[in-house]
């Protein structure tokens, strides 16, 4: 199946995993942590549920993520899964941002 | 002066109160006809509204998890059943603007559907993936529909059910690829007749105003599949194949809808899904006629009653923008900024006011589709879906 994910890994393999907004490893600054937890509630909230419980998307819950790779789910973030409905999200996320996404769906988001 | 005694107070507190019942008792009569709901997705409420003097009349809470909540309405329009995210299948009275009862009856739902004669409603889920029936007046479960696959011990979620003719459900197995055909008339013995292979993760389905055809769309391949209920011996039917002609389709960043599509001179307009575009399709033949090409990748495309117009909304980051498209001519004649993240666009049933909710703007929008003047502005808790209540009448919502 193509889709959108061969674009994501042909994106990726030309110009490589680039920061959009090169913030570095610290944390995003306070308004754009308001921003991102935003986004994530409701952008990505229409496929995983605005509680992170699942819809198309599987849950983002902190139990569900525990085991997983920390890494290896900031790479899917950026990039998409290929063959299935997660888009990429590096043209709206850098590196660094992508990141605190996944520690903030591991810490569970705040109300 | 003399204190009046005790029970002579309790008898005028009595009077008071009496009087205060009667008064309930007898409150202004009106009908359900121009009253909706809008869902406030976050907050877990749904706002009553009215598009007389389009004002909010009260806030229903208690509904749980609204994210892609639906609503629909019993057929005498007085009550609102709202299906949540977690589950929840809630019953709100429009006329005593409360809860009326509420049942979670799964873990992770997504719709659902009333059917013809009103007494049924059925939930579409998503974990444990499958449908159950309830009793429209007490909500009594009375069937479940495993939506299971393969060898049978897996369950598909199930996406864009919709209501037939006859008692019927139609619905959609996303990771199995197969629709099915749910006959309710005896309520507690659905006979379900499954349509397989009909193309890869079908994501959201529609029926026909007139309930003839259901239609879903694939996001695992470019096209639609159809089912003819007329001739359902006939089996499902692949449209628009290829409509991506091999080009590489964006990413898709919110699900397209296919409810409230319109259907205007033999046409229909339909999203399409990773595409910057406005599938135009005629519908004797059910092949392509045209593409329009618009501000985003749309969500809805919502027809303006009578079918002259069409308004669509996107996905994000286009979210912002809505387009209002002129059938005959195919082109876009208007483009406009209700407010950040609109979410959904409903008509009123005669046409002469559409409503848009702006989630990040905590707004729900009035124009008058004629002038696209903004005629009402009321304030919501980040609104999504907006539910009016001439839904009770329509097949497929
Ligand atoms: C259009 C729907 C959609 C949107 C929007 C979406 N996702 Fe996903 N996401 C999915 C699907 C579907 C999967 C499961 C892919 C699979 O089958 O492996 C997934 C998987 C994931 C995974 C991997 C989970 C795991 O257990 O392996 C992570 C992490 C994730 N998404 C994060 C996000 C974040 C963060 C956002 C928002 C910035 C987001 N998603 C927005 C559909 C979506």
């Amino acid at each position: 199946m193509r889709r959108w994910s061969t674009f994501a890994i042909l994106l990726f393999a030309a110009a490589g995993p680039v920061a959009a907004g090169a913030a570095g490893p610290a944390a995003p600054a306070e308004a754009r942590r308001a921003e991102l937890i935003h986004m994530v509630r409701q952008d990505c909230g229409s496929c995983h549920g605005l509680s992170m419980k699942g819809g198309l998307g599987p849950p983002l819950v902190p139990a569900a993520l525990a085991d997983k790779d920390a890494a290896q789910l900031q790479f899917v973030v950026l990039h998409g899964r290929r063959g299935t409905a997660m888009p990429p999200w590096r043209r709206f996320l850098s590196d660094a941002e992508a990141a605190w996404v996944v520690e903030l769906l591991r810490k569970g988001l705040p109300e | 002066m003399k204190r009046a005694p005790a029970w002579r107070l309790a008898a005028v507190l009595a009077a008071v109160l009496a009087a205060v019942l009667v008064g309930c008792a007898q409150p202004e009569l009106r009908g359900t006809g121009d009253l909706g709901l809008v869902v406030e997705r976050a907050a877990g409420r749904v706002k009553l509204i009215e598009t007389s003097g389009r004002t909010a009349l009260a806030t229903i809470a208690g509904l749980g998890d609204l994210s892609h909540a639906s609503i629909v309405y019993s057929r005498d329009g007085r009550y609102g059943y709202v299906f949540g995210r977690d589950g929840g299948l809630s019953r709100v009275d429009l006329l005593l603007a409360r809860l009326d009862r509420r049942v979670v009856q799964a873990g992770n739902a997504i719709g659902g559907a009333i059917s013809q004669d009103g007494r049924l409603i059925a939930v579409a889920n998503y974990e444990p993936g499958g449908v159950r029936i309830f009793d429209a007046a007490t909500l009594e479960p009375l069937a479940d529909i495993p939506a299971a696959f393969g060898d049978g011990t897996r369950r598909a979620k199930v996406v864009g059910i919709a209501d037939a003719p006859g008692q019927r459900f139609v619905f959609s197995l996303f990771e199995a690829g197969e629709i099915w055909v749910a006959d309710l008339s005896d309520p507690r013995r659905p006979q379900v007749t499954r349509h397989r292979d009909i193309g890869k993760q079908p994501y959201d389905g529609l029926i026909t105003p007139d309930g003839r055809h259901y239609i879903a769309g694939l996001f695992g391949e470019d096209g639609l599949a159809l089912l003819d209920l007329w001739n359902p011996q006939a089996g499902v039917r692949r449209i628009l194949g290829g409509y991506g002609r091999g080009e590489e389709p964006l990413p898709v960043y919110k699900m397209p809808h296919l409810r409230g599509w319109a259907i205007a001179g033999g046409h229909a307009v339909l999203p399409a899904i990773g595409r910057k575009e406005v599938l135009v399709v005629e519908t004797a033949g059910w092949s392509e006629a045209a593409r329009i090409p618009v501000h985003g990748q749309p969500v809805f495309v919502i027809a303006q009653p009578g079918g002259r117009r069409a308004w669509v909304n996107f996905a994000f980051p286009d979210n912002d923008t809505v387009q209002v498209i002129d059938l005959p001519s195919r082109s876009v004649v208007k483009t406009l900024k209700p407010g950040r993240a609109v979410l959904h666009m409903e008509f009123t049933a005669r046409g002469e006011q559409v409503w848009v909710s702006s989630r990040d703007d905590d707004s729900v929008i009035v124009y008058d589709p004629a002038s696209f003047a903004e005629i009402a502005r009321i304030r919501a808790d980040k609104p999504s879906g907006i539910f009016l209540s001439s839904r009770a009448f329509a097949t497929g919502f």
